[in-house]
């Protein structure tokens, strides 16, 4: 999969060799060549139809192992004559397939409703010059289809005509990707304005899932002229899902229809992400599954055993039919194993998934529920989009955060410029009439200015590099919203009230950053930039080339002609980028406050231009548009072209642009610390900048340690990188493995001041280096040294990571020894990929559109956010599925084990200890209700002491509840609840004489004893454990007490006509008028809940309890 | 995972919409304040400590030991004598009667057991019949009847169900009462004789009713063809006695058969091994047939292969004089149920009752040991908890 994805980030896919041809309203197709046929543009998202839904969602289910283990056990009770009715496990199988078939068969009838919305659709398409509407499943390829506003596209179109003026139009693509902003789409230029006549041919990649990627090439067919040949991007591309806005009506040619669009090639779920309980559960399952078969087995060798013993086989009064006695012998003991397995199959109980289910669905609704999660800004709380991890949350061990967006607001502001080395800094409260004074100038040359002339160059540069749009104010609607964007307390005219649209943050906060010092950016129209300058002046600039943004290159550049005919070239980007393109001697002066600025916080770019010559602009000009003809490689073409006109420019200045903390992001980071979980900070940005953050939010203290290992710290021994890299990680890992106190057990390890604390730090290349070290046996050792010494520290800053790069890490961490739990919390596309990769991800419903959190598992609105749902919500969620999934293996050994044990009484005849009925019952009614409220609401600390003391989450870390010594114990006491309730009642049944009129009770009075202690034990057992008793509680552990005593006498009370055997007639009513009865009952209910008792007792000191305790007194 | 590859973009995102808002229309769905929703309702939270715990286990212990020592001498002042009359030895008297038998022998084998009862026997005494090894509670046994039949119900009567086999039909007659566990009914008849001090030896009187359970006798039991018809033409099937006993049922449940099974049929069968049909159990009409007490004690399968049964009630006579006195006394069986081939044992018991049933004490045993070692438990915690205590006080307080 990674090796996939590598593979097209690089631009080695091979399938981008193929290409297909489409014919513009399928005319012109020389009739030689043969029509490819492609897919109609119907969608179907739905798995079922009416004729195979039962079958098919039928083999879907029985597919999982539980429910064909219960099918199987069904089958054999089916078939085999076994002691309990098929019903008893047939009815909860039946009943738990046909939930979730309806359940499963709503959701594909949504699907289907969904579908048919969009395929039924009508749309206009152009045939013959005339317009015909059209169901939208009919549109084929070369289809000239005719949208309007506020409509989605049918399939995936190129742009050939807009009713914009500009061959424009603006789209929003709000249900592909979740950004709800408008972005601006071209048509092919030079196309005919009359698309009857227009003849052309598309050669276009086949279609791939890359949303924001294609190639593709237009041939322009003129009367008898040579083609004109466009090339085709993504900007000429409109989406299937995306809604058109703001532009009247447009046409396209469909391009990929149907599930060849990209959107139905996203369409693939997510894969699904399975929690640690869920493994322990499978595990535990297995063992339970060892001591059915080797209990089945014991039985059924005793069984032959004792019946080898004369006359105990056949006695006079128990003869066999005469079928049993021509079965063959080994048939015979192979179905009584088989009777054997089904009478103690209850020990695998089917209810447990479904209420492990129910718990999971219905307990994630606390965490949407949450009104602290509420953020008033954005009007949403919290979403959940599986409720399959819940449990995760309280197991996390490590966090990966992305920075931006996420530890900070993402919310730009320009803070100071440094023009030529001197520092500007923007007051609100300046008097002066252009608003722009030095603030503080380099140390050596306090209050002097820079050149007038330099000054309005770097302003201009900043208005000018840019891909920023200007929302204009013409449009009506909720688009108005847009608009507002005015500085507060910052008079405006009128017509600067408008509203930029931008790719990135900082751009807005830059052009936002001139227009205060006077140069405002007008717009763009036809390809001319309209500045406002400081003179009240209109500047226009033609637009020559835009040398976008990539995060290889990290610097952007712009290219236009001034009206005086010059030709300039902007370029903005980080200094890295920047600083080697440029002339060195300006550098030094720069370069000093931007490593200031970077220390302190704020976001850098440097700005620098050049005067382009006419030859050197012609050669740029051919070399730009050849590269983006090409179909095959063009981004590394592109990418040549870029660097070899990016060079020798001269710095003008740098900007900085404060990226504001996010609320209580510090406390939060302090607080995940507390809780023994470690921080790793995942960033694209640089590493002072990154680092100055990690210091702002506690991660790094004044007395942590740095270890860093980047491209710096590589290139100063002046040798060979990879030397250097070995030497500083054999270095670091003796300072952080080797040296640090033995004990270092990860969670046990307390955080105090006693032990040094070691922050580490390295960056994107040199992560490279150490992942993909030129030789083998070096990069696992390299890799192994570096999980070791990052495991050792406190935090951990990857900066200058692309996001393949953090997902890498997260896979490292996540496969490295003991399996840690990981947690990818963050806002943006570049986050998806660590979101997807972690057990758990967390989407920050941020600025930068919602592909996080569509990706992510649970999305919240602020990183505050996240404190709450980890030590809070996680750390409950998991105490109570821990202590369901116990418990539950507890109840049914407790409840199984009198039955194996009556099998000793029986001759091994497999008679049933208890009735059908009970069998039945038991993990349905009359258990089943308390441990699911208690898995809702128990609190076993309540909810700010959990929030005040961090710690308290360590106690349940690395999967604490459901390892082997707890599974150990409560396998224990099921054992020895089972024991006394089995021979409790057998002594007592020593003389079955025990009413006071001298009569006596039989094997079913036995059985419902039994029953009785068991079920009042076993749910008494629970009310032992509850912490915390709301009403709701209270309710059902009473209530389904008292239900058990209820049904027992009406099951008893009434000969059922639909039954053979009148089993338990008045058997309870009887059991209740022997004091006997009674007395034992008591008893033996209080004897097993004994040891629990003293067991809280003594445990009472050090368990989670005292905390509580303490802070409760 | 597919899903995956488009969304590796870079860190500054895509395009981005400056001011508050998108356009989109947001979901202002704020969550309510509710006390449940917010996982705040209000809650005891009780804490188990020493403090709370010791109380309850002097109090266990203070509880207990009184019960259980009460249970314990209840137990004890209960009389119980048993005698095995199996006859497995050459000294028993029923040795003979053991070794002769055969289910097709005419003449009933009979031998009588001496015994002394060293106490005189107060109230009420009953006599029950106890078998040892005697798999009653076996699946292929318990499951062996068919209540419908036994309820009365006629077309059960006719078709016994399948769970009866191989109990159900003898010559192509359905077996009435069919099954394994009617067929093997305990039919060994046990009479008691005092010897008195003067030479006569005087016949005991042995109440035949209220051994079963009275729902049993009175609902779930009933003989087919109502309270009043005649037994023997019901389960015989012959004669008019039977077409009136049949039209008469079948205006009961009509509903149930059709009329051309009434021609096949002719009449029911006795069990295998009895040696009476169902219908002249008793002479006492409300006592007979499938309402038969002994029938029905025997019916309710015991839960363990040593097992004992309800046989007689010998009634208190008067208030002066015991109801069985100290004496020889003389046990005279009729001898016909083998248990020799299963290595089965058979014992007559006589015992008094109290109000905590037969004699066992067993509970009054455990009555006292939990009793004291709840009590005890509470003393030790009591004195760890003291000395613990303080040592946890000056922790708080250093906290």
């Amino acid at each position: 999969m990674l090796r996939r994805r590598l593979n097209r980030l690089l631009g080695g896919d091979e399938r981008r060799v193929d290409s297909r041809t489409i014919y513009v309203g399928h005319r012109s197709s020389s009739p030689g060549e043969p029509i490819i046929k492609f897919c109609d543009n119907r969608i179907v998202s739905s798995k079922y139809t009416v004729w195979n839904f039962l079958p098919k969602n039928l083999f879907e289910q029985f597919r999982r192992i539980a429910n064909f283990y219960f099918l199987i056990i069904f089958l054999v009770q089916v078939i085999v004559d076994t002691p309990t009715s098929p019903v008893t496990s047939g009815l909860p199988l039946f009943f738990v397939i046909t939930v979730t078939a309806i359940k499963q068969g709503y959701e594909d009838w949504l699907r289907h409703k969904a579908d048919n919305e969009v395929n039924k659709y009508p749309v206009t398409v152009l045939e013959q010059g005339e317009r015909t509407r059209k169901d939208s499943e009919k549109i084929k390829v070369g289809d000239v289809v005719e949208v309007e506003e506020d409509e989605t596209f049918p399939c995936d179109l190129i742009l050939l005509q807009s009713s914009r003026d500009d061959g424009t139009c603006y789209v929003t693509t709000a249900s592909l990707d979740g950004e709800s902003n408008h972005k601006t789409h071209y048509t092919v230029s030079d196309t005919e304005k009359d698309l009857e006549t227009l003849n052309a041919t598309i050669e276009c990649e086949q279609p791939q899932p890359d949303l924001y990627k294609f190639v593709g090439r237009m041939h322009i067919y003129k009367n008898d002229q040579e083609p004109v040949v466009r090339s085709l991007g993504p900007e000429n591309l409109l989406l299937k899902g995306a809604t058109l806005k703001n532009t009247q009506r447009i046409y396209g040619v469909a391009l990929y229809t149907g599930m060849e669009t990209k959107m139905a090639l996203n369409y693939q779920g997510k894969s699904q992400k399975r929690s640690a309980v869920e493994k322990s559960i499978n595990a535990f399952l297995l063992v339970y599954l060892c001591i059915l078969v080797s209990k089945a087995l014991v039985c059924t060798i005793l069984k032959y055993v004792w019946q080898s013993r004369p006359g105990q086989d056949e006695p006079w009064y128990n003869e066999k039919t005469q079928r049993d006695k021509e079965t063959n012998l080994y048939l015979k003991m192979f179905t009584d194993f088989l009777s054997f397995m089904v009478l103690f199959n209850f020990i695998i109980p089917v209810s447990m998934y479904v209420t492990v289910e129910m718990q999971k669905f219905l307990g994630s609704f606390f965490i949407t529920w949450d009104k602290d999660f509420f953020d008033p800004e954005i009007k949403e709380g919290a979403l959940v989009n599986t409720s399959d991890l819940n449990e995760e949350l309280g197991q996390v061990e490590y966090v990966f955060t992305d920075k931006t967006g996420t530890l900070t607001q993402n919310n730009m502001e320009f803070i100071e410029c440094c023009i030529d080395g001197f520092q500007y800094k923007y007051r609100d409260a300046s008097s002066e009439l252009d608003g722009f004074c030095v603030a503080d100038g380099p140390v050596n040359k306090v209050q002097e200015k820079a050149g007038r002339a330099k000054e309005e160059l770097f302003l201009r540069a900043l208005c000018l590099c840019h891909t920023v749009q200007v929302k204009e104010p013409t449009e009506q609607g909720p688009v108005d919203g847009l608009m507002d964007q005015v500085d507060a307390g910052v008079p405006h005219p009128p017509q600067e009230q408008r509203g930029f649209i931008a790719s990135s943050p900082d751009e807005v906060a830059l052009v936002k950053g001139a227009m205060r010092y006077g140069f405002t950016f007008l717009g763009l129209e036809s390809r001319n930039m309209k500045i406002l300058n400081r003179n009240n002046d209109v500047e226009m600039y033609e637009l020559l080339h835009v040398l976008t943004f990539d995060p290889v290159r990290r610097r952007m550049s712009v290219i236009v002609r001034s009206n005086s005919g010059d030709t300039l070239l902007f370029c903005k980007g980080a200094d890295s980028s920047i600083f080697p393109r440029v002339r060195q001697e300006e550098v030094e002066r720069i370069r000093m406050h931007v490593e200031r600025n970077a220390t302190e916080g704020y976001r850098t770019l440097c700005v620098a231009y050049k005067y382009l010559s006419a030859e050197e602009f012609a050669q740029a000009d051919a070399g730009l548009m050849e590269a983006r003809l090409a179909l095959q490689n063009r981004e590394e073409k592109l990418l040549a072209v870029y660097n070899q006109v990016e060079t020798d420019m001269s710095l003008i200045g740098a900007t900085a642009v404060e990226d504001r903390l996010q609320e209580e992001a510090a406390e939060t980071m302090e607080a995940l610390q507390g809780a023994g979980i470690k921080v790793w900070v995942l960033t694209g940005d640089k590493m002072e900048t990154a680092k100055s953050t990690c210091y702002a939010c506690r991660l790094f203290q004044r007395s942590t340690e740095l270890l860093e290992l980047t491209v710096r710290t590589l290139e100063d021994g002046g040798r060979k990188r990879e030397e250097r890299l070995h030497e500083l990680l054999l270095e670091y890992h003796k300072k952080a493995v080797q040296d640090a106190p033995p004990l270092k057990g990860g969670i046990t390890r307390t955080w105090s001041s006693e032990t040094q604390d070691y922050g580490f730090i390295i960056d994107g290349a040199t992560l490279s280096m150490v992942l993909n070290s030129s030789s083998e046996s070096n990069s696992s050792r390299y890799k192994s040294l570096f999980l070791q010494i990052c495991q050792n520290c406190t935090s951990v800053l990857c900066c200058r990571m692309a996001p393949l790069q953090k997902a890498q890490i997260v896979k490292m961490v996540k496969n490295s020894k003991g399996n840690p739990i990981t947690l990818s919390i963050g806002d943006g596309a570049n986050d998806v990929s660590m979101i997807l990769e972690a057990h758990v991800g967390i989407g920050i419903k941020g600025k930068e559109g919602r592909q996080a959190v569509r990706n992510s598992d649970y999305a919240i609105p602020k990183l505050k956010h996240l404190k709450k749902l980890l030590l809070a919500h996680g750390h409950l969620y998991y105490v109570r599925i821990a202590h369901l999934v116990q418990y539950f293996f507890y109840k049914n050994l407790c409840f199984i084990l009198p039955q194996f044990l009556y099998q000793f009484f029986c001759g091994y005849s497999q008679q049933p200890l208890y009735d059908a009925a009970y069998l039945t019952m038991y993990n349905i009614c009359f258990t089943s209700m308390p441990i699911l409220a208690y898995s809702l609401l128990e609190q076993h600390i309540c909810i700010e002491v959990l929030l005040d003391n961090a710690a308290l989450y360590r106690e349940i870390a690395k999967n604490g509840m459901l390892r082997w010594r707890p599974f150990l114990y409560w396998t224990l006491l099921g054992v020895f609840h089972g024991l006394l309730f089995f021979f409790g009642v057998r002594y007592l049944f020593s003389n079955p004489a025990l009413q006071d009129n001298g009569q006596v009770f039989g094997n079913w009075s036995y059985g419902t004893i039994v029953f009785t202690i068991l079920v009042f034990t076993v749910t008494l057992k629970l009310a032992l454990d509850t912490r915390h008793w709301t009403w709701i509680n209270h309710f059902v552990i009473w209530g389904s007490l008292l239900f058990y005593v209820f049904f027992s006498f009406f099951w008893g009370g009434i000969i059922w006509p639909f039954l053979k055997q009148q089993r338990l007639y008045f058997v309870f009513a009887n059991m209740l008028s022997s004091v006997s009865a009674w007395l034992v009952i008591i008893l033996l209910i209080l004897l097993s809940l004994l040891p629990e008792i003293l067991l809280v007792v003594f445990r009472k000191p050090r368990g989670p309890n005292s905390r509580q305790m303490l802070h409760l007194l | 995972m597919m899903a995956s590859s488009y969304n590796a973009k870079d860190e500054d995102g895509h395009i981005t919409v400056t001011g508050p808002g998108g356009g989109a229309v947001l979901r202002s769905k704020k969550p309510e304040n509710t006390a449940f929703k917010q996982q705040r309702l209000p809650a005891w939270q009780p804490i188990l400590t020493a403090g709370t715990v010791l109380p309850a286990f002097f109090i266990i212990g203070l509880l207990f030991i009184p019960i259980g020592i009460g249970l314990f001498v209840t137990s004890n002042n209960i009389k119980e004598f048993e005698i095995d009359y199996t006859g497995a030895d050459t000294s028993s008297p029923c040795f003979n009667c053991s070794q002769n038998f055969s289910w097709n022998s005419t003449s009933p084998c009979t031998c009588t057991v001496p015994f002394y009862l060293e106490q005189p026997y107060e109230s009420n005494v009953y006599v029950y019949y106890g078998l040892s090894n005697f798999y009653q509670n076996h699946r292929r046994y318990v499951k062996s009847r068919d209540d419908s039949q036994l309820n009365g119900n006629l077309k059960s009567l006719r078709e016994p169900s399948k769970e009866c086999e191989p109990y159900a039909y003898h010559n192509n007659k359905p077996i009435a009462p069919c099954g394994a566990i009617a067929n093997s009914m305990f039919n060994d008849t046990l009479e008691l004789f005092y010897n008195d001090p003067n030479g006569t030896s005087v016949k005991i009187l042995l109440g035949t009713t209220g051994i079963a359970w009275w729902t049993d006798k009175h609902v779930k039991f009933g003989n087919p063809g109502g309270v009043d018809s005649n037994l023997s033409a019901v389960f015989q099937g012959a004669g008019g006695c039977w077409s009136l006993a049949l039209s008469n049922a079948y205006k009961r449940d009509s509903t149930r058969s059709s009329s051309s099974d009434r021609l096949s049929v002719s009449g029911t069968t006795k069990p295998l091994n009895w040696r009476r049909p169902v219908y002249e159990l008793d002479s006492d009409q409300s006592n007979n047939g499938f309402v038969n007490e002994d029938f029905i004690v025997w019916m309710r399968t015991a839960a363990l292969p040593t097992f004992r049964k309800l046989y007689r009630i010998i009634g208190k006579s008067s208030q002066m004089v015991p109801t069985l006195p100290r004496g020889n006394y003389t046990l005279e069986v009729v001898y016909n149920y083998p248990v020799r081939s299963f290595e089965g044992r058979k014992r007559m018991i006589l015992s008094t009752i109290s109000w905590m049933g037969g004699k066992n004490p067993f509970l009054g045993i455990a009555y006292i040991t939990v009793g004291s070692v709840c009590f005890f438990l509470g003393v030790v915690l009591l004195v760890i908890h003291h000395k613990c205590g303080n040592r946890n006080n000056g922790a708080e307080i250093s906290n």
